[in-house]
């Protein structure tokens, strides 16, 4: 008698499995608050995008500003630098992308990157004249020793990938928007 | 080890006691009459260290979560504050940051030590798991408690070792927020870190108990790796060893309070005497002592492999030299476990410790020019030892002929034999 009903699926059996299916649910529910909440808060992710002036940044230099959290690197690239840039050859490139690829098309002298190396997230160096610039005459990573070339390209050391292109719009011919 | 008891309740109320709870009874069965191999030297001592160490780092932290703000604006003034205006703040937060440099000290000293006698052999495979555990706990620990002065070394670090999760492929970004709680690491990551950097010395507790719960079952170790034959080979714990701790203890706080008193920040780095400022990395990113030799690890990989990127291979080498440590139970299949009678492991183990010695230095050197090439060098040492040296030297080598007994090894043949007689 024991064996058959052990054998037989019977009411008891499914209300057993349910209540603990409802009991999984429930822990689960319970549980991801718990997680959630380490999550980016309401505040960090209402950041709104970011507008502004290229105007006054002479031709050769560079700043930098802030977009959650993160610097933004600006450079007024020179002729020189753009022309440097566009004679790397693709094989030459860990990550390659021609310099057409990183900047807006008409307007080849701003390039404008995330600074943060794509190795582990240190500030790369370049952005001041006194700054070591790497190799490749662009930036450098002091942490881990990662050289990005004068586009935001990686071409020596541990990171994987070029500087991060932010999402940018030219609202006019000087005003920018990030985000 | 039970059946060892010389537990006596005398006296109704103690009697009735122990009926009912008997701490008493395990206390005395474990921390006074416990059998300990009456051969076992100095380096045995450092789990006695630790544990003291354990409770210093416990009771500073508890003192100085009284007087710290975990805010990002307020963070590094309120560390500044507890060294300038709380009463004896600067003794107590000297001996908390001197406190976690010790800590490593002597762990490392009890991993090698675990590591030439092969205390990690059966039956002790479990105990040696949980001590890696309490490694890994304790980095964690550390890394958090680091962050918190907010100085640039703490932003700087806690930006490049939350990266260290973002090489994880799909579920890296997310991950990396959950940690960060927000695009980058700041005032919401500082708070977490607070809540865990408090949290984890008690689970780091719960774990070292169950090491010594681990470690009670099958006994101590020993110099000679023979196991224990008879109570001739033992001594009771108490009062034998635990004045031996206990007088080591006292020696190991002379250099500690040196720091203290002396040196509180020479262990660690005048950057993170600069406010946090996220848009300016320090031009020389430099963990703490006890992080170099992985540190050295990650930055070696800076080549990709196959599918497999220079940032994800630098974490996964990383990672796999502190995962590389649970397994080596079973990569050493050697049946002799004391270094001292195996003669072709002797050399390769003292190159592995001269090896992570030259990774400690690497770490804090710049990547450039011959530094990386030697970090590449010594961390294909560091795997190559328990990979692929560990298992085939275990299977070749003849080792010296072991004592008969710990008793024998003490007293000579003869004697240990007239003893038995």
């Amino acid at each position: 008698m024991a064996s058959e009903a052990a054998t037989e699926t019977t009411r008891r059996d499914f209300l057993y499995v349910a209540t603990g299916a409802v009991g999984a649910v429930g822990v689960g529910a319970a549980v991801w608050p718990l997680i959630d909440q380490m999550n980016p808060d309401a505040s960090v992710r209402a950041l709104a995008s970011i507008e502004f002036d290229l105007a006054p940044v002479g031709v050769g230099e560079s700043f930098t500003i802030t977009w959650r959290g993160q610097p933004i690197f600006v450079r007024h690239r020179t002729e020189a630098e753009i022309a440097e840039a566009r004679a790397v050859p693709m094989e030459d490139l860990k990550d390659p992308e021609t310099d057409l690829e990183r900047v807006v098309e008409g307007k080849e002298q701003w390039l404008i990157m995330i600074g943060i190396c794509t190795h582990l997230g240190c500030v790369p160096l370049g952005q001041k004249p006194s700054d070591a610039k790497g190799e490749y005459n662009g930036w450098f990573c002091p942490c881990h020793g990662s050289h990005y070339d004068i586009a935001g390209r990686i071409r020596k050391g541990p990171a994987p990938k070029n500087l991060v292109l932010p999402p940018i719009t030219f609202l006019s011919d000087t005003i920018v928007k990030v985000g | 080890m039970s059946g060892n008891s010389s537990y006596n309740p005398t006296g109704a109320v103690e009697k009735w006691f122990d009926e009912r709870l008997p701490i008493i009874r395990f206390s005395k069965e474990h921390l006074m009459d416990f059998p300990t191999p009456k051969n076992i030297n100095y380096w045995w001592t450092f789990g006695a260290v630790l544990a003291f160490i354990l409770v210093v780092q416990i009771i500073t932290g508890i003192v100085l979560a009284m007087h710290y703000v975990p805010n990002s604006e307020l963070a590094f003034d309120s560390v500044e504050a507890i060294r300038r205006d709380v009463n004896y703040g600067r003794i107590i937060q000297a001996t908390h940051a001197v406190g976690a440099s010790m800590f490593f000290a002597a762990v490392y000293i009890h991993i090698f030590r675990g590591l030439y006698y092969g205390s990690y052999k059966a039956p002790r495979e479990i105990l040696w798991i949980l001590g890696v555990l309490i490694f890994v706990l304790m980095m964690a620990t550390a890394f958090m408690g680091y962050v918190l002065p907010w100085g640039q070394m703490s932003f700087w670090a806690a930006t490049v070792i939350t990266n260290i999760f973002a090489a994880i492929p799909i579920i890296g970004d997310p991950i990396l927020a959950l940690l960060r709680g927000g695009f980058a690491v700041d005032n919401a990551t500082l708070n977490r870190f607070f809540s865990l950097h408090y949290l984890l010395p008690f689970i780091l507790a719960a774990v070292v108990g169950l090491h010594i719960w681990a470690l009670h079952v099958p006994g101590n170790n020993n110099p000679v790796g023979v196991e224990v034959k008879s109570s001739h080979d033992t001594l009771p714990f108490h009062p034998y060893f635990t004045m031996k701790d206990l007088f080591v203890i006292v020696v190991f706080l002379i250099p500690f309070s040196w720091f203290v008193f002396f040196a509180p920040d020479i262990l660690g780095h005048p950057d993170n005497y600069i406010p946090a400022d996220p848009l300016l990395t320090p031009p020389h990113i430099v963990p703490e002592w006890y992080f170099l030799p992985f540190y050295a690890i990650l930055r070696a990989i800076d080549f990709d492999m196959l599918f497999i990127s220079s940032k994800l291979g630098g974490v996964i080498f990383f990672g796999g030299s502190i995962i590389v440590l649970f397994f080596v139970p079973w990569l050493d299949g050697s049946k002799v476990r004391s270094g001292n009678f195996r003669p072709l492991f002797r050399p390769f183990y003292w190159l592995f410790v001269l090896n992570f010695l030259m990774l400690t230095y690497l770490g804090a050197q710049v990547a450039e020019g011959i530094y990386v090439l030697l970090s590449k060098v010594g961390t294909a040492y560091y795997f190559a030892y328990f990979l692929i040296i560990l298992p085939i030297v275990s299977r070749i080598e003849t080792p010296a002929p072991l004592p008969a007994s710990i008793s024998e090894s003490v007293l000579g043949k003869a004697e240990a034999s007239g003893e038995k007689g």
